[in-house]
């Protein structure tokens, strides 16, 4: 049976003008595999991601034909319940470590919530959380423990954001543009951490990327979004075969050493598309 | 080991903090100490009349310039005037002969009192209400909260007062009227501490103490409402920022339940600005409210202030505003100190 199943998601945000759906009719299955989302900003995959954990910020509304994690239907789930699946069983990892974790909190109190939150008594949610934090390389975990989360770099941070996250040891992991705040040197190295992970607990992963490149190097399989709808499903492997112009065009935006690409092409848009 | 070395390190880097707060603190007071000295100086009233009367002769005049020590030069007269600060001597009140020492620490606690019982309700009921309406944003709580404190904020305190007074006193008498105590119970207990409720219920005079609370509570609850006015319009606006932060959606994330995303995520950084907010606020109130002191015949710093200013009795005068100052220093660096607890970003490092 498959962890988590999409069928027909949608989601709409009110607005002045009338309610505007940014995610329309999204399905997917995933199993104990590495799915990608790619798409440009505002193509809907952040909130795809959101929905899955029904964080749909207010006010917006997300509906789904199916929408089931491990057999439970996610969509008529009691507030008390999403809060005993997240945190154990599926968990995010967000963008920038500078802002998703707290500035008050020493990052060892941060590491152990999701477990002391579900029970887990002290003593063992400090024993977990500092073997956590050695599994991201963390060179010096206690000192970590003890810091506050500007006393780390950003690289540092989001290992600690990443321990944090799969210190409950969940079965899916979403992770939303996880390296897009770090630096080109420090993105490949949190990238494996993260990749090695994964692979080592076999949970299922949702990784979420505007960088097709980077994204079909560690996935299974790749699902291109453009406005809301999922233009184009790929085997990491077959990205070559690309049909889809819109997924083609991400491919061909690239800048290759050996050839002269004057100008770069630009990304062609097509109204089609989105319809 | 390496644990122990950052506690120490913690450690070191408050003790330098407090004393670079300290320092700041001396300095500012020495400002203050000159500025109310000048201020003091160059109104235009003859402080030497006010001794003399102006029926006196011309030698009468000059013996008492003299003595007044007017005849020397500003910075002398400053040197003087500091030294005597220093030693706790802020000279006599011309308006009750009594040196201003007496005077304020007979007014002083009266403020205090009414202040601290008045702060106590306005952060008690305002941060509360300020977080319920950040939560609710929107929805019909969220503006009945900002109606509270639009009113608060904008209905003259006089007339609430005396609307009070009206109320609940004269037609429903379910409290006492103006003034601290009633006389048939002022010489049940000492004054000891000039705070009648502490006093009274430390001395086991309780029925004293009904009677002090009955009489506190309108003035108190008036002032506690427009702090809270100003707390609660603070609270608000800081939590809907917090509330807004990516950690908050890492606290859902995590299943952290919502009363503690909001009260302990959320509330330990919004309670960083709010620290200054509820300082500034016990501050102002600590000034004396000369108005809630008049409708309410409460022997205040407010009136006596008002008073000395409206005799020309400059020593009292600058003696309250001595003491306002110290206070606004004092919470200021009460306020800094407890920055760098509740935020490690504010500890500076070496």
């Amino acid at each position: 049976m498959s962890l988590l199943e999409v069928e027909n998601l949608r989601i709409t945000f009110p607005t002045r003008t009338g309610p505007a759906e940014v995610v329309r009719g999204v399905n997917f299955t995933l199993g104990h595999e590495r799915l990608a989302i790619v798409g440009e900003s505002g193509s809907g995959k952040s909130q795809t991601g959101r929905a899955i954990l029904g964080l749909t910020p207010q006010p917006g509304q997300a509906t789904a034909d199916r929408l089931s994690f491990d057999g439970t239907d996610l969509r008529s789930l009691s507030a008390r319940n999403w809060r005993r699946l997240r945190g154990t069983r599926m968990s995010m990892v967000m963008q920038d470590p500078k802002f998703s974790l707290n500035p008050v909190m020493p990052v060892g109190k941060q590491l152990m919530e999701p477990l002391t939150t579900h029970g887990t008594p002290k003593r063992e949610a400090k024993r977990r959380a500092l073997e956590m934090l050695e599994a991201v390389q963390m060179r010096d975990p206690e000192r970590v423990f003890r810091a506050y989360p500007h006393e780390l770099s950003g690289g540092m941070g989001q290992r600690a954001m990443i321990a944090m996250m799969l210190v409950s040891e969940p079965d899916l992991l979403i992770a939303d543009e996880p390296t897009s705040a770090l630096d080109v040197t420090i993105q490949i190295e949190v990238l494996r951490i993260l990749d090695r992970l994964v692979a080592d607990r076999g949970m299922g992963l949702i990784f979420i990327s505007h960088d097709l490149r980077l994204v079909s190097s560690f996935c299974d399989r790749v699902l291109v979004m453009y406005a809301g709808r999922v233009v184009e499903e790929l085997n990491a492997a077959d990205l070559h075969k690309a049909q889809h112009p819109y997924t083609q065009g991400l491919l061909n935006c690239l800048p290759q050493i050996d050839e002269d690409r004057h100008p770069l092409p630009t990304l062609d848009r097509d109204a089609a598309w989105a319809g | 080991m390496a644990a122990q070395t950052i506690r120490g390190r913690r450690g070191a880097l408050w003790t330098r903090k407090a004393a670079s707060v300290l320092g700041t603190v001396a300095i500012t007071f020495l400002g203050l100490l000159f500025v109310t000295f000048l201020i003091g100086r160059v109104v235009p009233v003859d402080p030497v009349l006010s001794v003399v009367g102006d029926r006196a002769t011309q030698a009468q005049y000059d013996a008492a310039y003299r003595a007044l020590g007017l005849d020397k030069s500003l910075i002398e007269q400053f040197w003087i005037w500091l030294t005597k600060v220093f030693q706790g001597d802020l000279g006599t009140s011309n308006l009750t002969t009594r040196p201003i020492t007496q005077d304020i620490a007979r007014v002083f606690p009266a403020t205090l009192e009414l202040a601290t019982v008045s702060i106590i309700i306005g952060t008690v009921v305002g941060i509360p209400l300020g977080v319920w309406s950040a939560v609710r944003q929107g929805r019909p709580i969220d503006h009945i909260v900002r109606v509270i404190g639009l009113v608060g904020y904008s209905a003259p305190v006089f007339w609430l007062g005396l609307m009070g007074l009206l109320l609940f006193y004269f037609k429903l008498d379910l409290i006492s009227g103006p003034g601290r105590v009633d006389i048939a119970y002022e010489y049940s207990f000492t004054p000891k501490t000039g705070l009648f409720l502490i006093d009274t219920a430390t001395q086991g005079a309780w029925d004293a103490f009904g009677n002090v609370l009955s009489h506190i509570i309108l003035p108190a609850s008036l002032l506690g409402y427009l702090s809270l006015a100003y707390i609660s319009r603070m609270t608000r606006s800081f939590m809907l920022n917090e509330l807004a932060q990516e950690y908050i959606t890492t606290a859902r994330v995590k299943g952290v339940p919502e009363w503690r995303i909001i009260w302990v995520q959320a509330m330990r950084n919004a309670a960083v600005p709010l620290v200054t907010v509820v300082a500034l606020s016990y501050a102002n109130l600590l000034e004396g409210s000369v108005l809630t002191e008049t409708v309410f015949a409460w022997p205040g710093l407010g009136m006596y202030l008002t008073n000395s200013l409206q005799n020309a009795d400059m020593n009292a005068v600058l003696g309250g505003t001595l003491v306002i100052g110290a206070i606004f220093v004092g919470l200021n660096m009460f306020s800094d100190l407890l920055y760098t607890l509740l935020d490690a970003r504010t500890r500076k490092r070496s």
